[in-house]
């Protein structure tokens, strides 16, 4: 292994200018003669606009133009993928608009643009906006959306507020298997609505160049080929090579940066009317209202197992909060990135999953860091524990007992995906090691001591990522193909520029890929820079979520990698008088087999652009070359979360004392950045689990809108991380990489969960829901000891 | 408007600003020093964590006028022009403290501030201290691997100047 190559711990290359305050987020950036956006948003969760008076707005000092939705006729915000009925009609997709159409339908919703001189000038005049509301009554829950009588979020474009009723399975099939079955284990949950809060708010700035008829577009995006596409080809109708979008630095994603956002759409569309770059940024509490939030699914769901505790069949029935709009991917997040992980790391033979996608008078929601994923091992993790209690099983024993084993891959489940390696076991014995499990029983002993009550869980878990071979997802509805693209550019003096259509935003991509150019060129990471985040710069790109930027985006930049070394070997040969077949290269040096013939890459480059002595009859002059790669397969970490608590019974109090997590995310490039994309995940896991909380009142006033009372994981929340790898490779890519940006906050909820109600066991609680907060575990405990007092 | 005029890594600078013209908006707009951000509107989060008169401040937090005459260092001025980095920086930069960088010059402007006050902190106390700063990405583990470390090569710092 070289010091700057795959396997290394590198320092990341990105940290000199974030730790100088040299970044480049987008609300640094300024350009000449810019204007400020802000956007007035509903107040009401659910009303009709009978008119919006906007002339004191438009009079205030330093106002540039007001624009409302009368103002803004473009096309709808798109949903990126289609999913069908049961019956195999399509799905309901009521209108987006940019600007609201005479109805708003969340506290939030955007009701109109102030542009002005300062920032302050603009949200000054907003108040000076008359909008003449009509108040309806508004839904936000999913369960009562669908009651007859509630009120319609789309009227006639979604009955019922039902945006899709969609089935995978046989339910007859698994009902039979139900039959047989010697026990039937049942669970009732709720995966908590969640808000990103990626520390950077989105931003936006936009700006048309009148002498170009050019647009563009700053904007803080996992993705900015996939904003100029849906902004452009649907929204606006602006051609690709009239449209810009740039993502610079961006401060924290964790999926909420995917989706077009009807404020990229307003500023680039205004920028064009006023003819001046307009900037806007969101306020904190604007992002809890308006960036798309994470999952809210209501479960039930059945297993059945044999005498043994082997699992014949599973039932699950999800109703999932859409919110008010379909935000970009918000459609596949129930079906495609959930209920096919519902096999989750176990033999299951037959599985049938009901998902009911429904409309309300809340944000939008979306994927957020494992989207779906976490849902269906949250369901998972949960039942098996619940069924080892039930079934008076050891929770690590029935786990066991339904692993995929080691030896059955390529292992197809019955819910569509196809596992090509892991190796369960294995992770689950490194973290029952490393978490001393087997010495449980002493601690908790001498915790009881203490007062404290010591519970100890497990989450034995699966996901697939690296999103996502195009022609599976095309058949499943996706709008668009989801391979990456990457240039290699050599320079003359052979330094090197990669263009990567992936994103990073803190992923540390600059390193991690610059790594495999060191590894695959031999040349030091100082010579090697990597470009991302600007559709001028870069051929193509699908960006970066679901853990695709190495197993997708790397592997481009690889095959990329192999085109280059395969014509620079032409050129070695030509210079060495050797032939191709012969030439060797290693460690950034050409060889011919068996001489001493040598001519280093750097050599090599410069002829490449200095042709005097080149075989131009077959080879063009230059070195650079592209590359677009589509994955075969999505790839699947898996792994095991170990999670030990100590709950103080007299306050509610739970404290983290342990939390272990063994990942096989396939091989690891940077040991250092894999950890630390882990712990990242984790703190999400533990924050959904312990902490976090979206919660609307009976109105559709967001109770949960700022720092204030949404409660974000601190420092002093969390433990130190026990965190580590223990992986196989992946079969169907050239790195054998799987992904890791996304496990620690899939697998660990449920390990945090497990641990507080075996903690509570003794006192009689059989269940929390999330986030398991102080007063909810207090209350838990006050009703599980009243029947006893009765007695 | 009111004028006001400070020290600001080591320079003199003034500008007319808005009564309601907040310290980090001052940094951010009219001095351009974009290495100070804005996470939040309840001051909470701590992106805007600079120091004033030698302690650390929530730039948000305080209005302009308020520093009028004071002595501020942003996360910029604290290695300079220089390639060299503030132990505390070089301490992120090796224990991996940073990921997106958008908390990361408050956390190093406040845990400057801890360590100038408590030489040696504890993890429970560096974790107390952070209850102020939002990370989004770390999960604070390498954070407080990076201020223990950071905290040690200050103390050494300061004993080689002696
Ligand atoms: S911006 Fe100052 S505390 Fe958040
Ligand atoms: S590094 Fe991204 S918020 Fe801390």
């Amino acid at each position: 292994m070289s010091a700057t190559g795959i396997g290394a711990s590198v320092k990341r290359k990105e940290d000199f200018r974030f730790l100088t305050g040299r970044g480049n987020y987008t609300d640094d950036i300024n350009q000449p003669n810019q204007t400020y956006a802000y956007i007035l948003r509903s107040p009401h969760a659910h009303a009709k606009i009978k008119g919006i008076d906007t002339a004191a707005a438009k009079s205030a000092s330093g106002v540039v133009a007001v624009f409302t939705g009368e103002d803004m006729q473009v096309g709808s915000i798109p949903c990126g993928w289609g999913v069908n009925n049961k019956d195999g009609s399509p799905m309901n997709e009521p209108f987006h608009p940019a600007l609201a159409q005479g109805k708003v339908r969340h506290v939030g919703d955007q009701v109109a643009v102030v542009i002005a001189e300062t920032y302050s000038q603009a949200k000054d005049a907003a108040e000076l906006i008359e909008v003449d509301y009509e108040e309806l009554p508004a839904v936000t829950n999913s369960e009562k959306a669908i009651a007859p009588g509630a009120p319609l979020v789309h009227d006639d474009a979604a009955p019922n507020n039902m945006c899709y009723d969609w089935e995978l399975g046989d339910e007859a099939e698994v009902d039979a298997e139900f039959k047989n079955a010697a026990h039937v284990v049942s669970i009732d949950l709720t995966n908590n609505r969640l808000v990103p809060n990626a520390m950077e708010p989105r931003a936006a700035i936009g700006d048309y160049n009148k002498g170009t008829g050019e647009y563009t577009l700053y904007t803080t995006s996992q993705n900015p080929h996939v904003i100029r596409l849906l902004m452009g080809a649907f929204v606006l109708q602006l051609p690709e090579h009239k449209l810009r979008v740039v993502a610079p630095d961006v401060g924290g994603g964790f999926g909420s940066k995917i989706y077009h956002y009807a404020e990229e759409a307003i500023v680039t569309w205004a920028a064009g009317k006023v003819r001046r770059p307009i900037k806007w940024t969101a306020e904190r509490s604007e992002s809890f209202l308006s960036d798309a939030h994470g999952r809210d699914h209501i479960s039930h769901a059945d297993l059945a197992l044999d005498k043994d505790g082997k699992f014949l069949g599973l039932k699950v029935y999800t109703k999932a909060n859409m919110g008010a709009y379909l935000s970009t991917f918000s459609t596949c997040v129930p079906t495609y990135l959930y209920a096919t992980l519902l096999a989750g790391v176990y033999t299951t033979p037959k599985i049938y999953v009901n998902v009911k996608a429904i409309f309300t008078n809340t944000v939008p929601v979306d994927a957020y860091r494992g989207a779906g994923r976490p849902e269906a091992t949250y369901l998972l993790e949960r039942l098996v524990t619940k069924a080892a209690k039930q079934l008076g099983m050891d929770q690590v024993a029935i786990r066991q007992k339904n692993f995929i084993p080691a030896d059955a891959f390529p292992y197809q489940t019955p819910v569509a995906l196809q596992y090509d390696s892991g190796n369960y076991e294995a992770t689950l014995k490194k973290a029952m090691e490393l978490s001393k499990w087997d010495e449980f029983p002493q601690r908790k002993a001498e915790a009881a001591k203490r007062g404290k009550l010591r519970g100890i869980g497990i989450s034995t878990y699966l996901e697939a990522c690296g999103i996502a071979p195009s022609a599976v997802v095309g058949s499943l509805g996706a709008r668009a193909g989801l391979f990456e693209s990457a240039n290699v550019r050599v320079h003359p003096t052979g330094s090197v520029s990669i263009y990567t259509g992936s994103h990073s935003h803190g992923q540390g991509h600059e390193t991690t890929f610059a790594q495999l150019v060191s590894e695959t060129l031999g040349i030091p990471l100082e010579n090697i820079n990597i470009e991302h985040g600007d559709t001028n710069r870069i051929a193509f790109g699908m960006g970066t979520y679901g853990s695709r930027s190495l197993a997708v985006g790397g592997e481009a930049i690889m095959k990329a990698l192999g085109k280059v070394v395969d014509k620079a070997s032409k050129i070695a040969a030509h210079l060495m008088e050797a032939s191709v077949e012969d030439v060797e290269f290693k460690d950034g040096k050409f060889t011919v087999a068996g001489t001493d013939k040598e001519v280093d890459f750097g050599t090599v480059a410069l002829t490449a652009y200095v042709p005097h002595n080149y075989p131009h009859e077959t080879l063009e002059p230059g070195l650079e070359e592209n590359a677009f790669y589509d994955p075969m397969n999505f790839t699947y970490p898996g792994g095991c979360h170990i999670c030990e608590v100590e709950i103080d019974p007299d306050t509610g109090t739970t404290q983290i004392v342990g939390m272990t997590a063994v990942d096989d995310v396939g091989r690891v490039i940077n040991p250092m950045i894999v950890e630390g994309q882990i712990h990242g995940g984790l703190a999400q896991g533990i924050g959904q689990a312990l902490l976090e909380s979206c919660e609307y009142d009976d109105s559709g006033q967001l109770t949960s809108g700022s720092y204030m009372d949404y409660c974000m994981p601190r420092a002093d929340n969390l433990p130190n991380f026990m965190a580590t790898t223990e992986s196989t490779l992946c079969a169907h890519n050239s790195l054998g990489v799987k992904g890791c940006g996304e496990v620690g906050a899939i697998g660990s909820p449920p390990a945090v969960i497990n641990a507080v109600l075996d903690a509570l066991h003794e006192l009689g609680v059989e269940d929390i829901s999330m986030p398991a907060t102080p007063q909810k575990i207090w209350q838990a405990i006050q009703a599980a000891s009243m029947p006893a007092a009765a007695e | 408007m009111p004028s006001v005029s400070m020290t600001v890594n080591g320079k003199q600078v003034s500008g007319t600003v808005e009564p309601r013209t907040l310290l980090v908006q001052f940094i951010r707009e009219n001095l351009h020093l974009t290495g100070t951000h804005v996470g939040c509107d309840t001051s909470q989060c701590g992106a805007c964590v600079v120091h004033v008169d030698g302690a650390s401040v929530k730039s948000c937090a305080m209005l302009a006028i308020e520093a009028d005459g004071s002595t501020v260092t942003t996360i910029e001025g604290l290695a300079g022009d220089g390639d060299v980095l503030h132990p505390m920086q070089e301490a992120f930069r090796d224990n991996h403290g940073l990921q997106c960088g958008f908390c990361t010059p408050g956390m190093v402007m406040s845990a400057i501030d801890l360590v100038n006050n408590n030489p040696a902190p504890s993890e429970h106390e560096i974790r107390d201290w952070l209850e102020g700063n939002i990370c989004r990405c770390t999960g604070y583990h390498n954070i407080v691997k990076s201020i223990t470390a950071g905290a040690a090569a200050m103390k050494g710092q300061k004993a080689a100047a002696e």
